[in-house]
């Protein structure tokens, strides 16, 4: 387990701690390159690319946009709740939240 | 007596090189791979960088901010539930929760969801149990989750396949039979790499992920290749990463060729692009770790191969840094400081899009 963590403390980005999920969404669905993925990601949220690994930034956008958190906010939207904001918040669709949406 | 900077071999033992030392040895392995891939070398200044990086004084180091990269995650939950066989750490916990635990825990930016063998071919008499968990995970998880396997072709080959062993036959000069027994089992391995993923789609998957691609040599990657292909005709917005099982493909066939290319003998940056044609959005390039050299050796020697594969792909690409890859010792517990160093250099210097 010591070497994975090791990666995500040196040069990861703290998925749902920040903006890490939302970024490699963008480079699987759309085959953007680390820096494309980044303006793309920051553009939709109205924010800097160095705010996407910024736990500070991100907070307060991921509760506002209900994208998920790392902690668990009673109420907040979690699992496909959250990920039908993050395709609302990155005008991308998400298999998951398809099929779904095809269930009810 | 000159400064000496603590780092380590291959195989994880510390040891004290000089910076002289360490100039040459980061040399040597840039040249190493140089050579053998007929790419080109680090700059001067790209090595005074890594050796910077390397003698830095602090336990841990860490990329500059904003230059943070997404780290995928293979072999799914097994590290959590997994035996030493799979370096797991034997926690007893369903893969619905060791996925949870990697998302909420541990900050990871993607994850995957895998069997235990972490092998294609036993995921098809379980094929249903697959799918319940990967549906039970999706209405859990936030970040991207695939489906993980190995493509594992010797699993088609006796005794446990139907397939008469290659190496068998080879030893026995029949080359053209272990030619052909090659062709037969990679064409049963697409046909069931196809059939799994497809259980997987309808089962809300964002994806999947082959890992340790080419493990059985061009057979496997060829199988691998043809897989990609058609889940991406099927299925034109899932998720499809690639990972290779070595920084070589081994020639087990060597005539097979995919997009008119010889698959045996290609090198990482030879490999990215028929990764992308096939259709894959992720490539995930391997250098293998040479245990009796030192850490700089090795660390420039990847940083060169993953440089030039970054540089050929036309998707993002995420180094593959596990044990005895990408620089990283040879071991199941790498020590820390070399895997943050490594870490760093295969970012700032190779210009990777993820790990």
């Amino acid at each position: 387990m010591g070497m994975p963590i090791s990666h995500i403390m040196t040069s990861g980005m703290s998925g749902i701690r920040a903006a890490g999920d939302l970024v490699a969404r963008m480079q699987f669905a759309k085959n953007m390159r680390i820096d494309e993925a980044k303006k793309y990601v920051a553009d939709k949220l109205g924010v800097t690319p160095l705010d996407l690994s910024d736990e500070f930034a991100m907070r307060e956008i991921r509760e506002d946009l209900g994208i998920g958190v790392i902690t668990s906010v009673t109420g907040a939207p979690k699992g496909i709740a959250a990920k039908m904001n993050i395709e609302k918040a990155l005008d991308i669709k998400i298999n998951s939240c398809e099929k779904f949406r095809n269930q009810v | 007596m000159a400064t000496e900077y603590d780092l380590r071999m291959g195989d994880g033992k510390r040891v004290f090189h000089s910076k002289n030392q360490i100039m040459d040895d980061l040399e040597a392995g840039s040249a190493d791979a140089a050579d053998l891939g007929e790419i080109s070398a680090l700059s001067s200044n790209e090595l005074e960088k890594i050796a910077e990086i390397i003698m830095t004084k602090s336990r841990m180091v860490g990329v500059e901010p904003g230059k943070e990269v997404p780290v995928t995650h293979d072999i799914g939950t097994l590290r959590i539930d997994g035996d030493q066989g799979n370096s797991g750490v034997g926690i007893p916990s369903s893969r619905m929760i060791g996925c949870m635990m990697h998302e909420r825990a541990f900050g990871a930016d993607t994850m995957e969801l895998g069997h235990i063998d972490y092998s294609f071919k036993p995921v098809k008499p379980v094929i249903a149990q697959e799918c319940q968990a990967m549906e039970v995970c999706q209405q859990n998880m936030i970040i991207p989750l695939l489906y993980g396997a190995m493509p594992n072709m010797g699993l088609y080959y006796t005794p446990d396949g139907p397939f008469e062993n290659p190496g068998d036959l080879m030893k026995a000069f029949k080359i053209a039979e272990a030619q052909e027994s090659i062709e037969k089992s990679a064409d049963h391995l697409t046909r069931d790499m196809i059939w799994i993923i497809q259980h997987m789609m309808k089962s809300s998957s964002d994806g999947v992920n082959f890992d340790t691609t080419g493990a059985a040599g061009d057979g496997d990657m060829f199988a691998t290749l043809h897989a990609v292909e058609a889940l991406r005709k099927e299925f034109p917005e899932m998720y499809i990463e690639v990972g290779m099982a070595g920084e070589c493909v081994l020639g087990m066939h060597g005539g097979l060729e995919y997009d008119g290319k010889t698959l045996a003998g290609l090198w990482p940056h030879q490999q990215a692009p028929l990764v992308t044609k096939a259709g894959a959005n992720v490539f995930g390039p391997v250098v293998n770790t040479n245990t009796s050299m030192s850490f700089s050796w090795n660390l420039a020697r990847a940083v060169t191969f993953i440089k030039a594969a970054v540089e050929a792909s036309d998707v993002p690409c995420h180094v593959d840094m596990g044990m005895g890859v990408g620089g990283i010792p040879m071991l199941e517990t790498p020590p820390i400081d070399a895997v943050s160093r490594a870490s760093k250099a295969m970012v700032e210097v190779a210009g990777v899009d993820g790990i």
